[in-house]
Order: C-alpha cells, then sequence, then structure tokens
C-alpha cells in the first residue's frame, strides 16, 4: 500500500466525505488514491484558496469532522495560505494537506517548491512534513485530534511526491493518540465555578458575552438554558452571532465598533460580566478597561492563553464551554435581575436604529431584515466582508439556522466558497451568501464550480460601484478624497448570471424587493441576485 | 522585569525556528537562546531570557506552553536560579597591554586557551552579568571577535 492510499484510507477512517482541493504534480498520487478508492467526492474548486473557505462552510455545518482541503505544492499551497490564516483567526478545524515536491529535492528551489510549513507557522494549530510513509497513520490521527479537540484550528500536513508513492510496510489506523504535549483543559475548575456562582448571587446587573467559541463546542443550547434559568441577558461578537435567537428575548445583539449602541451599553453598565468563547479583540472592545472596569470579569475560554490577553479578568476559568455550562447549570441560586431586565429592555426599544426603506435604492439593512423573515428558520446565512457584513450582523435574523462570516481574519471572498461548502455539507438546509460587489468578484470564479456540482447556493450582490466600507472610511476620515476604491468595471452581472447558466434577478429599489425576495427563495436551486444600493451609502 | 525561561521542547528539526517564530511575532524581547540536548536524546532544553512587563511576561509563558512541541515550561526570576555563560573573546595585544589583559583575567576567573604573537583567545565562564563585566574591562584593548553561548540556567535546588 502507498502511503497516498494510506492518506486517503486514514481520511475514510475519519469519516470524510468531501474534500476541496486544486490537483497538481506533487499531489498527483493522493488524487489518484481517493479516484481509485471512490469512497470520497473531491470539488474541484477554481482557485486554492476557495479550497480552505469551503472546507471551513462545510466543517462549520457538519460541525463533528474537520473541513479538508488538498491542493500541489508551490503556488497551489501558497494560494491556500489566505484560507488556513482566516480558519486559524476564527478557530475552524480544517485539515489541509499540500503535495511537496521530492524529499531529496527539498531546500534546491526546485519547481513549484515553496516552503509551506515555514510560511504557515505562525496561523496553524500545527503543522508536519512527512519525511516516513511509515508515519503517515500516526500524523493523520493526530492531525484529526489536534485541528478538532481544546481550541479547534487547521493543522498542516506537507507530503513530498516520493512520500505519497512509496510503499509502507503495513497499514495500521491508530485507535488513540499520544501526545505529550497537547493535553487540553475542557473540564473546568470546580474552585473557579463556585467563584462564578458567588459572584452570580451579588451581581445586579449580570451578562453573558458569548463569543464564537461557545459555537464551536456546540453549546448554545447549554448557553440558553442556563441564561433562561437565571434570567442573565445575553449579547454576542460577531463571531458568536446565532449563539441564541437573534429574536430571543434574552438576547441584546452584537457588540463592537460596529455592533448595537443598547449591547455595548449593556457591556459598559454591567456588574459581572461573564466572557465565554470570547478573544477580547479590538473590533469588539476596541478598550480593554470597557469590560474590567467596575465589574467582575468573568472569562471561560479553552485556551488559557486568551486568558488575560488583551483585559483582565477577575476570574480566570479554563476550560470547554459545554462543559463549564454544564457545572454551571449544576448549581442553584437565588438572585433577582428583572430590575436590569427591564433597563435593558428599554434601552433596546429607544436604541434600535430606525430604518429608511424609501427612495431610488434598495436599503441594505432593510432589504436583510425581509430576506431573513422569508427565509427558512434553520438556514445557513453567509456574510462576506465590507459593508454587507456590518448590515448582514445588524439586522440578520438568524432563528435556528447559523450564522457564518470571517470575523477574525476578515477575509473576502469568504462567502461564496463558504456558501458552496455549507451547501454541500447539510443540502437540505437554504444556504444564502451576501456579498458586496467588491468580495463577490473575489471569488466569482467559483460560480463554475457551483455550476459543474449543482449547487443550490442563492448569492446576493450588494452592488454599490465601490469598496463601500473603505469609501466610507476615507469619507470620514479623508475629507470624501476617495483613493482606489472606485470600482467601475464591474462586469453586467446578468450577462454573468447567464454565462453561468444561473438565474438572475436584479433589484432596484424598495418596492420590488418582496417579490424579488419570494422568487429568489422560491426553489431550492441556485440563483444570482443584484441588489442595487446608493453608492453613498453608509453603515449606521 | 527579565524573567528566565526553561523551555524543554520535542528534539525534532523545526522546533527552534517555531519558538523563535514565536518571540518574533508577537513582538517579544530575546536577550538571549541557548539550547541543547538533555538526559533524554528526544527532549532538547532552551534557555531563553526575555524581559518585558507582568502581562508579557505572562503571555510569554502562556504561548510558549500552547507550542505543540513544548513539553513544559519553566519560567523563574535571575536570581532564583544558577545561571552561567561561557564566552569566548579574541583579542589584539602587543607589549604594552599583554600584562594588563593578563591581571584582567587572573582577577576575573578568566583563562587564556590560546595565543599567538599578536593575538589571544579567552575563555571566561561566569555569570552572564560577571561575563558582562569582564568584556566591558576589554574595552580598552582591541577585541577582534566575540562569541557568547547565551545564558544557560536552572532553578537553584533550594527553590525547587
Amino acid at each position: 500500500m502507498t502511503g497516498a492510499d494510506i492518506m486517503v484510507k486514514c481520511l475514510e477512517a475519519e469519516g470524510v466525505k468531501e474534500i476541496y482541493g486544486y490537483p497538481g504534480v506533487a499531489i498527483a498520487p493522493f488524487y489518484e488514491a481517493v479516484r481509485a478508492s471512490g469512497k470520497i467526492h473531491s470539488t474541484l474548486v477554481r482557485t486554492e484558496q476557495s479550497a480552505a473557505h469551503a472546507a471551513s462552510g462545510y466543517t462549520r455545518i457538519n460541525k463533528e469532522i474537520p473541513g479538508v482541503c488538498a491542493v500541489t505544492s508551490g503556488p497551489g499551497a501558497t494560494n491556500l495560505i489566505t484560507g488556513i490564516a482566516t480558519a486559524f483567526a476564527d478557530s475552524i478545524p480544517l485539515i489541509c494537506i499540500t503535495g511537496q515536491v521530492k524529499s531529496e529535492l527539498i531546500g534546491g528551489d526546485v519547481f513549484q517548491e515553496a516552503d509551506i510549513t515555514g510560511a504557515c507557522e505562525s496561523f496553524v494549530k500545527y503543522s508536519y512534513l512527512v519525511n516516513d510513509v511509515n508515519d503517515i497513520p500516526r500524523i493523520m490521527k493526530e492531525a484529526f485530534h489536534v485541528a478538532n479537540t481544546g481550541r479547534k484550528g487547521p493543522v498542516l500536513i506537507d507530503v513530498p511526491i516520493d512520500m505519497q508513492q512509496a510503499e509502507a510496510k503495513k497499514f495500521v489506523y491508530p485507535s488513540e493518540v499520544n501526545m505529550r504535549t497537547y493535553k487540553p483543559t475542557v473540564k473546568g475548575n470546580m474552585a473557579q465555578i463556585n467563584k462564578v456562582i458567588k459572584e452570580l448571587e451579588k451581581a445586579k446587573r449580570p451578562l453573558i458575552y458569548a463569543g464564537g467559541g461557545v459555537i464551536l463546542s456546540n453549546a448554545s443550547a447549554k448557553l440558553e438554558e442556563f441564561a433562561l434559568k437565571n434570567n442573565i441577558p445575553v449579547v454576542s461578537t460577531m463571531m458568536g452571532i446565532g449563539v441564541l435567537p437573534t429574536n430571543h428575548t434574552l438576547y441584546y445583539g452584537m457588540v463592537g465598533n460596529n455592533g448595537k449602541a443598547y449591547a455595548n451599553r449593556a457591556v459598559v453598565e454591567s456588574d459581572v460580566i461573564i466572557v465565554v468563547g470570547a478573544r477580547v479583540a479590538d473590533r469588539a472592545v476596541n478598550q480593554p478597561d470597557l469590560i474590567t472596569k467596575d465589574k467582575v470579569m468573568i472569562h471561560i475560554d479553552v485556551d488559557p492563553a486568551e486568558i488575560g490577553k488583551n483585559a483582565g479578568p477577575s476570574i480566570p476559568l479554563v476550560g470547554d464551554a459545554s462543559y463549564i455550562f454544564d457545572d454551571l447549570l449544576s448549581k442553584e441560586f437565588e438572585a433577582d435581575y428583572s430590575a436590569w431586565i427591564e433597563t435593558l429592555d428599554s434601552y433596546r426599544d429607544r436604541l434600535e436604529v430606525k430604518l429608511d426603506s424609501q427612495g431610488d435604492y434598495v436599503d441594505a439593512p432593510a432589504f436583510i431584515q425581509k430576506l431573513t423573515a422569508a427565509m427558512k428558520n434553520d438556514s445557513i446565512y453567509v456574510a462576506d466582508v465590507g459593508q454587507n457584513q456590518l448590515w448582514s450582523c445588524g439586522y440578520a435574523q438568524i432563528i435556528d439556522g447559523d450564522f457564518l462570516t470571517t470575523g477574525g481574519m476578515g477575509t473576502m471572498g469568504y462567502s461564496i466558497p463558504a456558501a458552496m461548502g455549507a451547501k454541500m455539507s447539510d443540502p437540505k438546509r437554504q444556504v444564502v451568501a451576501v456579498c458586496g460587489d467588491g468580495s463577490f468578484q473575489m471569488s466569482m470564479c467559483e460560480l463554475a464550480t457551483i455550476r459543474q456540482n449543482d449547487v443550490a447556493v442563492k448569492i446576493i450582490v450588494f452592488n454599490n460601484g465601490y469598496l463601500g466600507l473603505v469609501r466610507q472610511f476615507q469619507h470620514y476620515n479623508y475629507a470624501d478624497n476617495y483613493s482606489v476604491v472606485d470600482l467601475s468595471g464591474n462586469p453586467d452581472l446578468e450577462k454573468l448570471a447567464a454565462a453561468y447558466d444561473m438565474p438572475f434577478i436584479r433589484v432596484h429599489n424598495m418596492d420590488e424587493v418582496d417579490d424579488a425576495i419570494e422568487k429568489f427563495l422560491k426553489d431550492d436551486n441556485r440563483y444570482l441576485m443584484e441588489c442595487m444600493i446608493n453608492p453613498m451609502a453608509v453603515v449606521k | 522585569m527579565r524573567r528566565i525561561y526553561s523551555v524543554l521542547v520535542e528534539n525534532r528539526s523545526g522546533v527552534l525556528g517555531k519558538v523563535a517564530g514565536l518571540f518574533s511575532r508577537r513582538c517579544y524581547n530575546i536577550d538571549s537562546l541557548a539550547v541543547g540536548e538533555t538526559d533524554d536524546p528526544d527532549v532538547s532544553c532552551m534557555t531563553i531570557v526575555s524581559s518585558g512587563d507582568q502581562r508579557t511576561i505572562e503571555q510569554i509563558e502562556k504561548q510558549l506552553n500552547k507550542k505543540l512541541d513544548v513539553i513544559k515550561v519553566k519560567t523563574f526570576e535571575e536570581q532564583s536560579a544558577i545561571s552561567r555563560e561561557l564566552m569566548l573573546i579574541k583579542v589584539k595585544y602587543n607589549k604594552n597591554t599583554r600584562r594588563d589583559i593578563m591581571e584582567n583575567c587572573d582577577i576575573m576567573g578568566a583563562n587564556i586557551v590560546d595565543m599567538s604573537k599578536t593575538h589571544m583567545i579567552i575563555q571566561m565562564c561566569d555569570t552572564p552579568e560577571r561575563t558582562s563585566i569582564f568584556m566591558k574591562m576589554l574595552t580598552g584593548v582591541s577585541i577582534v571577535e566575540v562569541a557568547r553561548t547565551g545564558c544557560l540556567a536552572l532553578q537553584k535546588c533550594s527553590e525547587e
């Protein structure tokens, strides 16, 4: 059995059904083994970065098996880097397999050689360069374990072509992992948990501040149960959107620069804040003392290095959110926070921005409200990066569905490949990608992949003819001196849709929105919708 | 604040780069770094001296612990450690400076380990502080080359 056959056997043993990638000579033995086995479907993306994003979308919906992508050496591997970094910043579990030149040629600067393990060092959870074919089963087993436990993240496996071709002595897939250097703490320390309960007993204005870590540990339902049981309000970060239904009585929106005013107010006025699965990064909390001043900050995270990195805390609690909420739920305590809830409700009523949905253009916030209200409750909404992302965060209604976006890295072009992966992961669910005309053009080559594989992804392009968020920045900070943000030259999307055999609808103003959404969502098919947005529109 | 990290790592290729990369990527200082095999050939010990405020010091320890090639991190202040550094200095001498150099070596416990008619190599093994003092004392003579191992340190027996 060759190394390539073993790699495929390992993927099968891990339950992998789908891989995304782009072949080349250095990964050809692997792709031949994939073909010969016939048990794993492989999707040819149109540029390598999309392979990582598609794998990310896939695993974020599958929630059990890491996303897998496989590309060739050199430029194939370097093109993958942005996708790997994106997954790393959002703690998304990926297995990234790269072909490499022959072992004996490594270091010779030969054709399509790149030191990919070196290049990726600071944004992979771990990486391997295979130098013995007999190590492959152990490496694959470890890679899946590392990617998908503790704080999740991408793991890179660089496999020289001769290692893929070499015959192994035998193949046994290890039943367990034995790594002396990697034993993440998942169960919280009981003494710390008791301290949390003591603080909640004393608290008048407690707040749960939930990040993407809660979703990654499948702890959303437990968080909801805990919040409801004790009547504690919840805000989220961008990556935490969807942790509670956005219309939940106890949910007070996304925090941060681009969040809801009432969510930020809740953070400032709280006296006990439970930060869980969140990094306290600059976009969410622009001054770290906001989250520590005059309050007890409890920081729950599976990654000990996140605790205290950017702020506080008063009570550190290392562990997986799912285990921690189990323990918190087992504790009974008496407290009455109803006055605090009333205060927050009044803030929400008063500070919610009233939408102006008149005029000659589509108003993006109002459109998103209508769209998500018409979507099925378990739909998957994938937001790209730019104004479209911030509008989506502010106005998308997520009930039992998922909200996918790239919060950490903010990688333009994420939504289309990620939506494709999400749809392939669960074809029964409705999947809508929302992007701007800038981000759309970063990934529009994937329309071919969508067509080839008949993936019923629905794509919405907010067309304002600008890199809108940068234009907005230049509007506020550079006195309307616009530099390199003009997107004139955009393709005619109607013709483009026709070229890719995709139904198309263009929406000019709010009067056309309801009919357009109905047509767009009616059938489970791929669809492209273009919304004409005022070029001068800003995110408020 | 200076801090010594005694880091046990898997003895594999690329690990030094990963650990050093961690420092450069997060803009942490490395004042000195020394690496060598331990009694177990699969394990190396890195002694890293770094400085920074309390938060940085804690972060360095946490980030080191996060690396999958790191087995164990021990961290201690300079006064809790026995630390040594080996230094070799090649100096140019003449009849006017020769006696002076030899006296300095005597006072500081350094040895002259190689010599020609114009040059000598001085070896000194002492605490990093004393090796630095010794080098300052030689600034009057012409130093040709200096090689230092960087600080090696183990926590004092009484602190275990």
